[in-house]
Parts: C-alpha cells; structure tokens; sequence
C-alpha cells in the first residue's frame, strides 16, 4: 500500500468519494443489466475483501475489453514461443490479428536457431472449406509447413467455424504425426473463440496442451548453476524476460523456463527438472504450476518481480527458499547494486509522481503488479480491475472453494493430473517445508489485488465503456492503464494511457531496469502539459449565439 | 415469379411431391425451375431420369469461382430447369452454409433473372429446419411461399409445427408466408380430417389430401414422375389437381404454431379416441 507521506489531499478526498460511483452508475443501466453489473463493482476493504463477480459471461453491447478464448490460448500462452510453429486453423483475420500484437520478444541464441515469431500461419479458411470441413486443407498446411521450415513441433490452434463444423484439430495432428515422423510433435487446441467468457478459458486450454504435450519429455538435467526455477506467466512483453533472466543470472539463478517469455520447446520439455516454480500471471498460468507439483513435486510461490522493491522481494524468497548463505549473500549484492541506479531515477521521478492518481484495467494480474511500480512513484491506484480475473485473483485463492462452477466453466477440458511414477521427487521434505512456513514464506498461496488496495479505492470487473467514461469524467486520474481499445478514446478526454497489454513502444518494465524504465515514462507522461490542450479551440472559447436574418 | 418452399419431416415425401407437383404445373405450361437442397442431390431424379446432375457447389470446388449456369444446370420433364445445391458428405463440414453459398451463386449467375421468364422456383429443402443454413430458403426474399409436407404421423405434424415456428419467425421481418399443408397420406386412421383440423388450428388450409398409392413407387423405380410414367392413372390426377390448387392458391398466411400440449390434444382427439 502507498507510503501515507506521498498521498494527497486530494487523493483522499476522492477515496471518500468513490462508494457513490456505483449508485451512481448503475442507475443508468437498464435494470437487469443494473443488477449484474451491480456485483461486478465494489470497494476494497483492506484485509477483508468483499466478494466480487468475476468470470461470468459479459452483457452484450456494453463494450468490454475482455478478448476471445482463441486469443487467449494462442495469442498469449503459447504464441511467445519461438521455434513451435503456430497455425491457426480457421479464416485469415483470426490468425492476422494475433500477430505480434503483444511485442513479445524473443532471442535465438544463434544462426541455428529457429525463430518463427515473425511469421503468421494459417489455414486461410474459404467458404467451401467451410461448407466441405477444412481438415484437407489443415493437412496440407502442417505439410507445407513442415517442407518449408522443418520445425520440431507444431501446434494448431482452432477458431470458431472449426468447432461449428467439427473438424477435429486432434485426430489431424495424430495423423500428421505420423505421416511426417522424424519425431516431430504436433498437437491440436480446442480452443475455438466461443467457448468460455472471456480469454481466461483459452489460458486454461493452453495450460493443459502444455502439460499434456510438451512438459516432462526431457529429463537431460543442463546448466552448471544450482539454484534451478521456472517463471511462469512472464511472456517476455517489450523484454521483461531479458531483463529477469539478466538479474537471475547476475545472482547465480538458474532460470530453465519462462511461461513463455523468449521460450523454446526444450525449455518446456525441460522445466520439470527445476526445484522451484514462481508463478508471475497467476490467472493464466496457475494451472501448470499445480499440475507440475502433483506430478513431479515442485513447489511453486507467487512473485510478482514488477517494481524494484517487488523483485527485490523475489530474489531474497528463491535465496530463502534455497536457504544456502551464499546465495542470500549473493542475492544481498546484486539488489544494493542495482538500487543505486534505481533510487537515483525514482528520486528524480518522485519530484512529479508523488501525490498522483493512476486507473488500472487490465489483465489477470497486471492491474495488480503495476500497482508496486506506481506505490514507488508515490501514486495512488483510486480505480483497479481485471478484464479476465477470476474471484481468486481479486480475493485471493483462500475463496478458490467457495466459486461456483457455472456451465461456461464446465465447457473447458479439467485433466487429471497424477504423481508421474519416475520424475516424482519432492524438493523439500514436510519439515522444510513447514520451517519455510514458519518463515513466513507462503506456498501455492496468492491474495489477491484487493488486499494489496487501499480501503475504499473501486475495484471493478470486466469495465465496461460507459463506466470508464465516468471514473474519467468524475476524477480525472493523472493516468489510466488500459490496452489499445482504451488508449485513443481516453486520451481523447485529456488523461494519458499507458498500455500495459504491449507497453506501447516502451519496456522492458520487470525487474530493476525495468522498474527504472517505467519510473521515466511515467514521469513524462503525467507531467506532460500536452494533455491540457486537448481540447478543441471552439470547446474552450466563449461562443456567441445568432439567428439567421431572413 | 412465385418462389415456394417445400419443407417437411425427412422421408415423408418432399422430393417425390415436389417434383410430381412440378410436372403438373410444366404440363399446364408453366415455366418452372426446382432448387435441390439436399446434401444427397436426389431431388430432381423424377424430373431428369436419373441423377444426371452435378451439384452448385461440386461444381463450384472443381472450377473456383469461374462457373457457368449451364454447368449446374439441366433441363428435366417439359423443359423444367433442375439445380442441385450439393453438399458435403454426411458427418463433415456444413451442410447449411452449403446452401447459403449455392443460392447466393445462383442469384449471381442470374437463374431467377427475368429473361429465364420463370412461373416458380420451388426448393426442395432438406427435412426440419435444424439451423441457419436450413432456413435460407425462408429468409427474406428466397422463397415466399412454403407449403409443408407431412401425414397424420405424431413426428410428421411434430415437424411441421416446428417449421411452421421457423416461418412465423421469419414471417414477421419478410415477406415469407405458409400456404397450405399437403398430407402425403401414410394411412393412419382419421387422417385427412386430422390434418385438416391441424391447418385450421395453424390458421392454414390443408391444400390436398395425396392419398397412398403404389403406382408412385412404381414411377419412381423407373425414375419418373407419376405423369411422366403413367399419365393416364388416377395418382397422376391427384398431382395435377394438387398443381392446380397451389397455382390458384391465394391464402398466404404467418401461422400461429401449436404448444406441445395442444398438438398432444389434437392427436388424442383424433388418433386414439376415434
């Protein structure tokens, strides 16, 4: 929570505010749209989070930023991969619009190395593959595919017509499999971009291909460093990944894995030999961490390395979780040399950030993270939400029990994960682990974005347009997280956006760079006089009112 | 240029009605083209002796877009026009965007345009109205006249009460109206009185009663229509009275669909309590 110092007067005066927001809203819906949207928007509460509805089917019409199920399996788990190729199986927009839009990055490590990032594969769908189902056509793509760039593995993504025709992606993929051979792996995602609510159910879909395809089929243990972990939900956006790997590697950290930040296929064959997982996005990567604890014994702990004193936070929890004095001393080292530069950019940044407002909508963990960036700056998050969070991402997972499966969840594939008989290998006995407790560090645990918020501040699910029009117009933050369906519209009202979904040009923002890179463009953008001119000429002038003389 | 629709329960005789029907209204001199909906392209069998056709979207797969309308095209009995829509094989991709595509490229390839001096267009389209592509031929500007076929079969009128759903709704945005129902009779007992009734009780007529007659099977084996095969029996009679009715036919009307409760009514009133 943000240092009391830094708060304004003027923060706290619209906190006190914020409970009308909701009335006031909402009385403008019609009513049964009133009365969904009603559970949708409440107060935080410091230690005691109220209960939010989350996850549940978006009214139509009312414009909201969620994104498709299909977007979510491919465009964002499995689609920062650099050598699986990705073909999306379906008509042309599906695959063209999920191309590079996020700026994942990625980096072979030489001319060998397969990248196929740049490309866009599709099955280009007409209108008689329609009518005739398009596996034919999907067979000829993986051939085409295979001839042209000889991949290790290909995957294939389904979009809505395929699902409404039935082409089955999984017997085509078996069937490529075996008529290519050379021990090439190819599997298929139901992912079509109906199912689910939101982008969430194709984060659960790629969870398990992950686990059921790739992860756990190479036991060769590599590297010389012994501190061995796996990030999951780091995708590597504007570089994030390069500066984590950057700082692990400067502490003597193995990092074997991201999910899926600037990843290969190996690194996933390869991840179940690591001894800790630290899960960054929990909403869209949770589920791999569970499934490689049950099957090979690895424990796993939410991070969350955006923000300097964050990512100093994790690197002291991996030395702690190691608990060898060299590491922690180690770990002691790197964080006070990479806090002389940090501190030096944040005190000069504070002379315009402190006592700011900033709105935060966006993802399943971002509106969360970006919030430690903006409590350095001395700004306080008035407004926060997710697009696709579930209720444990707002609650913490301690209400995981209590959430009601509904019909749309139920229409997602569940795989039963059991003990794998051979790589099964607990990393901790039970008396570590409970001195590690004792400790305080916290396993399979995360609370959610409402502890972390200040009591009174909004926290709204699945924002729709109107309502972002009105936390604009009522209080005016001095800068509003969104993505790019946001970003002109509320610029257009005089408040700068800063997308979180790609960072605009911007980035890396994890780790100490990052941190000292997002304290900078923060800086600039709240203390930018361009946003009070933008307003047109005529908007801000007297005008004098006529009638016409016949 | 009157565009009729013929729905109804799969197997109770849409084909073999609607082409009798169309070799009625062409001996009468009528200019008629008849649209074949059905993935299985069996319904223009009678009029052109044998499934001589290549379908619209078999054609329109081999040749991409450059398609002629004498490529799927044929003339049949009396000059008939016959097109076959086509279709995938059973179990794979989409039989109803099938027939989106193959009427939209026939209205391209201008098969209703006015120097082809057309009297009807009649699709025949496969059984119930299952889903969108099904419901083309009822949408707005496609077909504005259906007639439905069924018999006093509980599943038959269970049928066309559910197509009689899909014209009210459409009805009420275009210009798609029932006509009448046909009782291709299955034999049951108090059928032609029950039928009846159900037209009333839809706020239709039922606009012939075409009784059961073995001389269709006949024709049918040597791939012809009733009036082509045997013009002289009396079943030939009934379809040119059928053809008659509908080409006089002026009660066009949105129908009000019964409630399972008073189609189960209907069937215990007249089926098992007589």
């Amino acid at each position: 929570m943000i240092d009391k110092n830094d708060k304004s007067k003027n923060a706290d005066a619209l906190i006190a505010e914020l409970h009308e927001f909701r009335d006031e809203v909402i009385t403008k819906y019609p009513k049964k749209v009133a009365k969904k949207r009603a559970k949708s928007i409440v107060l935080s509460d410091g230690d005691n989070p109220p209960q939010i509805q989350a996850n549940v089917r978006t009214i139509p019409g009312i414009i909201t930023q969620r994104g498709c199920t299909y977007a979510g399996c491919k465009g964002v788990v499995l689609g920062p991969t650099r050598d699986i190729i990705n073909i999306t199986h379906g008509p042309i927009g599906c695959g063209f619009y999920s191309w590079l839009t996020r700026r994942n990055q990625t980096k072979p490590v030489d001319d060998n190395d397969s990248n196929f990032i740049p490309y866009c594969f599709s099955t280009d769908m007409q209108d008689s593959n329609i009518v005739f189902g398009g596996e034919e056509k999907l067979k000829q793509a993986i051939r085409e595919a295979y001839e042209l760039f000889h991949p290790k593995a290909i995957a294939v993504f389904s979009t809505c017509p395929v699902g409404l025709i039935g082409d089955d992606v999984h017997r085509v993929a078996r069937h490529m499999t075996e008529e290519i051979g050379n021990g090439i792996n190819i599997f298929g995602f139901s992912c079509e971009g109906y199912r689910g609510v939101s982008q969430s159910a194709g984060h659960h879909i790629a969870n398990n291909g992950l686990f059921k395809n790739l992860i756990g089929r190479d036991d060769e243990v590599r590297g010389q460093l012994k501190y061995r972990v796996n990030l999951l939900g780091e995708y590597n956006i504007g570089g994030d990944a390069f500066e984590l790997e950057r700082v692990f590697e400067k502490c003597g950290i193995n990092l074997l894995a991201s999910f899926s930040g600037n990843s290969t296929v190996q690194k996933f064959e390869n991840a179940h030999t690591a001894d800790l997982n630290m899960v960054m996005c929990h909403r869209s990567i949770n589920y791999v961490a569970e499934m490689m604890e049950t099957a090979f014994g690895i424990p796993w702990i939410k991070v969350q390395p955006i923000g300097a004193h964050s990512t100093a936070k994790m690197l002291r929890k991996i030395a702690q979780y190691f608990g060898e004095q060299e590491l922690i001393d180690k770990v002691e080292e790197v964080i006070a040399e990479e806090m002389i530069e940090v501190q030096k950019v944040l005190e000069q940044a504070r002379k315009r950030t402190v006592g700011k407002l900033a709105m935060l909508f966006v993802g399943g963990s971002r509106a969360h993270h970006y919030q430690d960036l903006f409590e350095e700056l001395g700004m306080t998050t008035i407004a926060a939400g997710y697009e696709f969070g579930h209720r444990d991402d707002y609650e913490g997972r301690s209400v995981i029990p209590t959430i009601q499966i509904d019909a749309d969840s139920r229409n997602i594939e569940e795989i039963t994960v059991t003990q794998d008989e051979i790589r099964y290998r607990p990393r901790k006995t039970e008396e570590e682990l409970k001195a590690l407790e004792a400790e305080g560090m916290e396993f399979n645990e995360y609370h959610g974005i409402m502890k972390q918020m200040e009591k009174g501040t909004l926290v709204i699910d699945d924002l729709s347009h109107y309502e972002m029009d009105q936390l604009i117009a009522k209080y005016k933050p001095d800068v509003f997280c969104a993505g790019i369906k946001e970003k002109f519209c509320v610029q257009k009202m005089g408040i700068p956006l800063k997308q979180l979904h790609n960072y605009d040009v911007g980035g890396p923002y994890a780790g100490f760079q990052g941190a000292i890179n997002f304290y900078k463009d923060i800086e600039m953008m709240v203390g930018a006089a361009i946003w009070k001119e933008i307003k047109a000429p005529w908007e801000s002038e007297d005008y004098v009112e006529a009638t016409f003389a016949y | 240029m009157r565009k009729i629709a013929i729905y109804g329960k799969g197997g109770i005789g849409k084909s073999t009605t609607t082409q009798n029907t169309v070799a009625g209204l062409a001996e009468m001199g009528k200019k008629v083209m008849v649209v074949g909906c059905d993935p299985k392209a069996d319904s223009t069998r009678l009029l052109l002796h044998g499934l001589a056709q290549k379908t619209v979207l078999d054609t329109l797969r081999d040749e991409g877009e450059d398609v002629e309308l004498d490529d799927v095209m044929k003339d049949g009995f009396k000059n008939t026009s016959c097109v076959e829509s086509g279709g995938p094989e059973p179990g794979v991709g989409c039989a109803g965007r099938g027939i989106i595509t193959s009427i939209n490229l026939l209205e391209q390839l201008g098969a209703y345009d006015a120097d082809k001096e057309l009297d009807y267009v009649f699709y025949d389209v496969l059984g119930d109205v299952v889903c969108g592509g099904f419901a083309m031929p009822i949408r707005d500007g496609k077909a504005q006249e259906v007639y439905i076929v069924c018999s006093g079969e509980m599943m038959a009128m269970y049928a066309a009460n559910n197509i009689c759903k899909s014209i009210a709704k459409f009805g009420k945005v275009g210009d798609v109206r029932l006509g009448g129902l046909i009782c291709n009779s299955r034999k049951v007992d108090n059928e032609a009185n029950m039928i009846q009734e159900f037209a009333k009780q839809l706020g239709t007529q039922m606009i012939h009663f075409v009784p059961r007659d073995n001389m269709v099977q006949h024709a049918e084996i040597n791939r012809k229509t009733v009036i082509d095969h045997a013009p002289e029996h009396s079943q030939a009679d009934e379809y040119r009275a059928l053809a008659k009715k509908i080409d006089e036919n002026k009660l066009q009307v949105i129908p009000t669909p019964l409630s399972m409760q008073e189609l189960e009514d209907l069937l215990t009133g007249f089926g098992i309590l007589n």
